[in-house]
């Protein structure tokens, strides 16, 4: 068996020698470099654009909107984002004109030659002012997207409790800082684009590149180039890169090489949303919630792009993994003048678990009971409803994760324990715990209608190759799906191949993006293997009469027979009757059903369960929070490859250490200002926390050999943990993150 | 390698003109130079204030060494010089005359993985893999300079190099495995 083995990373060799080729390391002949042109106002129209004419401008290509052959917009889920400006300028990193030059250095000249002139309008900027309505940038309220979930009787529940708690928490944005700037290469053709770069979802480009250029399927190639990191922040944006190099190329009738530098990609592309979520909770004595009112407010930026789906899954997940009969959820997104926000790890969820934690500790705190009790007292179970209506079927790890970090006595202990608060430092010692939960794949209707695609073709040697739009972005996708083939068809990892993504050879498997590729891509793989190994066994069955074939570990049998092995089978079937392929697509399990009017049904097929115990110093002069320990215990389903599911928990889980204490935008007038690794701070060594991760595997049946989604649970849950331990240590519940020293130090007074 | 003298350069030249920028220092008439990379002797004819990292990934087609941020704050472009590891993105490539500087590419010998790799390798200590050239040069230069240290002092070593999927965790384990295996 190779699931549940540490199976080694399928292209570790190419990226452990320097072997591997990202965007950046990839020239091509007569190749030249763009730059984009971007506004320098948040909010206006342009006036005018003056190029000197002292400047030798034959060398420099030039495209703005009117260059686009099809249509200037950025296809998404509204078409309301233009990939060029043509007057109205709604956010400070508005792409305006694209130009290319020979060089880099030659760009960045021709640039500083380029006036822009700008009739300014005054911005709206943030959440409150977006819904003060006094200036209006979208539709006729500002608001992008508005969902309501309900259940039961809020009013009712409210009567019914002892206690009522209301809560405030705010959330910042925050910057995937993959390591790998963003960037592409566009190469034209006749009538053809394609387009290679940096990406976690060819299909995405592909289609925004046809929409531009008014192309079909057969003439846009999109191509994944190995890609350093992801997190979300190449789920969207890269279509508008992609399309700004092909508009370039196109013009130029060369290949052009468009790649940000940091201050660009972290200036330019988008970020989590900020929000702010306020709870209104009830309950009883007991401690049992029995209503529950949320409202949330995401600033969606200067254009749609991807809210409503964020604001979709937070809207989903803003009660926690707790169970209320009555429940009344608001949610809005709203349009600001900033770079428009977008997918990041978790997606809505890691805002609104901060919420409901520190919401739920408020309640516990409120009625004296202790932050174990009250999260064992509302527990979702199996059996148990959701607030969308979901009943919890299979697959439900509340428990065993939460059992598995919290172990009551020591957990006391170590809160209890004087001795333990100070050390001989000064510093002050604190614990703390969260309790959450993260649905899988597409939220509601998401993947019924996506139907994703995957396939397994036959190598001419006899192997299997994994035909898959799923993108490689560190997480391990090649690996996995190695895996995963390799047990279906009872061969070795080494005898499957995985096609790099190239739109022209892979079928649409949809986008890398909502821990979807193992759970729901994973199978798809799986059903395509297991398609191509039926038709072996008939081939086989035929060849030797009506034998009884198997394939056991490799080899076939006929009759209990030894024939041949996989390979030469699958040779031969080559050799006799052409091309072997199978594609197979997904479909919910059977009885998942969701109401996209109501908001009512299974959000998700099924939900990963995590639970986590942060332990803190903070030193009470400086206030400077240090993360020491994380204990986290995760429900995936079950875990392929153990090493590479605890590095997604790992390096999950320290990107939201950096969410909850030190990473923080600085803004003015619509613009960051600390576009820069100096002053944009991601944790370093130094700032990680000793991480013990314990992965908990209740198999999920309709998943491939029970694995679940694991991509984004670890982001969710890091942040109020600290925040609780934080609280433990000096006595002060912050609402706000991140914990700065400087934030700190005001909540403290 | 004394990096503070190329910032005080770059520092210098801005106070005096300060819309200069890197790519006008570098544009500067070029100057023959003699260093050794991986073991092998290179010329190269660059202007003076190029960057080693440029000079790298563009003239000799040593792509492996990576620029995540252009301003010594990621590491992903760390080479050791001279037996110390440093940022190519700060050292301007006048000053590597008779340097002998390791790339990740000169890791490897004979198609065998440093012990390093090979740790990296088994321990899921590479992810999405950019951070990793620098991250591997960080610690091959702490293992020559101490076979046996700490998860402590590898803490210290590699916190000039950011990695955004690993958490670390599995890095610290890995180049503790390499140091026990040595």
């Amino acid at each position: 068996m190779a699931v549940g083995q540490n199976v080694l990373r399928k292209e570790g060799y190419e990226k452990l020698t320097g072997a591997a080729r990202y965007i950046d390391d990839i020239t091509l002949d007569g190749m030249l470099h763009g730059k984009t042109i971007r506004s320098s106002i948040p909010c206006g129209r342009i006036k005018s654009i003056t190029f000197d004419p002292d400047y030798d401008w034959s060398r420099i290509v030039v495209a703005d909107y009117r260059d686009i052959p099809g249509n200037n917009y950025v296809a998404l889920i509204e078409n309301d984002q233009p990939l060029l400006a043509e007057t109205e300028i709604r956010h400070c990193e508005e792409p305006i004109l694209l130009i290319a030059a020979e060089s880099k250095h030659e760009a960045e000249v021709a640039a500083r030659h380029i006036r822009i002139e700008y009739e300014e309008s005054p911005p709206v900027l943030t959440i409150e002012e977006a819904l003060e309505g006094d200036r209006i940038i979208y539709g006729s309220d500002n608001i992008f997207k508005s969902f309501l979930i309900a259940r039961g009787d809020v009013d009712e529940g409210f009567k019914q409790a002892h206690t009522i708690v209301e809560g405030e928490y705010r959330v910042p944005h925050q910057e995937q800082l993959y390591i790998e700037p963003q960037g592409m290469i566009a190469i034209p053709g006749d009538n053809a684009m394609t387009v290679m770069g940096s990406m976690q979802c060819p299909y995405y480009i592909h289609k925004a590149l046809k929409h531009v250029f008014n192309l079909s399927d057969e003439q846009v190639i999109v191509i994944q180039t190995t890609t350093g990191g992801g997190f979300g922040g190449k789920e969207e944006y890269p279509s508008v890169i992609a399309a700004h190099a092909a508009l370039l190329a196109h013009k130029a009738g060369r290949p052009v090489k468009l790649v940000y530098d940091r201050a660009e990609d972290i200036a330019a592309t988008p970020k989590r949303h900020p929000g702010i979520i306020r709870h209104r909770t009830g309950v009883t004595k007991e401690g049992q919630l029995v209503a529950s009112e949320i409202d949330i407010l995401f600033d969606g930026g200067a254009y749609v792009t991807l809210s409503p789906v964020v604001l979709s899954r937070g809207a989903i997940h803003a009660l926690g993994p707790y169970r209320c009969d009555n429940v009344r959820i608001t949610a809005r997104a709203v349009a600001t003048n900033t770079p428009p926000n977008g997918a990041f790890r978790g997606f809505g969820a890691p805002q609104v678990t901060f919420a409901y934690e520190m919401q739920m500790e408020k309640v516990a705190a409120k009625l004296i009971l202790d932050s174990v009790t009250i999260r064992q007292i509302n527990m979702l179970r199996e059996g148990d409803i959701t607030a969308t209506g979901q009943r919890l079927n299979w697959s439900v790890g509340s428990e065993d994760v939460f059992n598995a970090v919290v172990d009551r006595k020591k957990f006391f202990e170590k809160r209890g324990n004087a001795a333990d608060k100070s050390d001989l430092r000064g510093k002050l010692y604190g614990i703390g715990l969260s309790f959450f939960f993260h649905g899988a794949g597409f939220t509601g209707s998401g993947e019924a209608k996506m139907k994703a695609q995957a396939g397994i073709g036959i190598t001419p040697e006899g192997r299997a190759r994994v035909l898959s739009g799923s993108t490689e972005i560190g997480q391990g996708t090649r690996t996995i799906f190695s895996q995963i083939v390799a047990d279906e068809l009872g061969i070795g990892c080494d005898d499957v191949e995985v096609e790099e993504p190239d739109t022209s050879r892979v079928p649409d498997s949809g986008p890398t993006v909502a821990s979807r590729t193992c759970m729901v891509v994973g199978r798809v793989v799986q059903l395509a293997a297991y398609e191509v190994k039926q038709k072996l066994l008939r081939f086989v069955a035929e060849r030797y009469g009506d034998a009884d074939v198997k394939l056991i570990e490799g080899r076939f049998d006929a009759n209990g027979k030894e024939l041949a092995s996989f390979s030469e089978i699958a040779r031969a079937y080559l050799d006799l009757r052409g091309e072997l392929k199978a594609y197979a697509s997904y479909a919910n399990p059977p009885g998942i059903e969701w109401d996209d009017e109501t908001y009512t049904g299974d959000a998700y097929p099924v939900f990963s369960w995590g639970a986590m115990v942060a332990e803190v110093e903070v030193d009470p002069v400086t206030w400077a929070v240090t993360v020491t320990k994380i204990t986290t215990a995760q429900d995936i389903g079950r875990a392929i490859n153990p090493v590479l599911a605890a590095g997604q928990i790992e390096g999950g889980t320290l990107q939201a250490v950096g969410y909850g204490v030190l990473e923080e935008l600085v803004w003015n007038r619509g613009r960051i200002i600390n576009n820069q690794l100096t002053n944009y701070i991601i944790p370093t060594s130094l700032d990680a926390p000793e991480i013990e991760t314990i992965i908990i595997e209740k198999e999920y049946p309709h998943g491939p050999f029970g694995a679940k989604g694991v991509g984004e649970l670890p982001m969710d849950g890091a942040a109020p943990a600290i925040a609780l331990a934080v609280y433990d240590a000096v006595g002060h519940f912050v609402t706000e993150i991140p914990i700065t020293p400087e934030r700190l130090m005001v909540v403290a007074g | 390698m004394c990096i503070v003298s190329v910032i005080s350069v770059i520092s210098v030249a801005k106070n005096v003109c300060p819309n200069l920028v890197w790519s006008d220092l570098e544009a500067k008439k070029s100057m023959k130079l003699n260093f050794r990379v991986n073991g092998v002797e290179r010329e190269i004819d660059a202007p003076p204030m190029k960057r080693l990292l440029d000079a790298l990934r563009e003239d000799l087609r040593l792509t492996g060494t990576k620029e995540g941020c252009g301003e010594g704050e990621c590491g992903a472009c760390s080479v050791i010089v001279d037996g110390e590891a440093l940022n190519s993105c700060l050292a301007p490539v006048c000053q590597m005359q008779n340097a002998n500087i390791i790339t990740v590419e000169g890791l490897a010998r004979d198609g065998k993985l440093d012990p390093l790799q090979q740790a990296f390798l088994e321990c899921g200590a590479a992810q999405c893999g950019i951070c990793t050239p620098g991250m591997l040069i960080a610690a091959r230069a702490l293992l020559d300079a101490n076979r046996r240290p700490s998860r402590d002092e590898i803490k210290e070593a590699i916190a000039g190099n950011l990695c955004r999927c690993t958490g670390y965790v599995k890095i610290i384990d890995a180049i503790e495995q390499a140091a026990s295996a040595a």
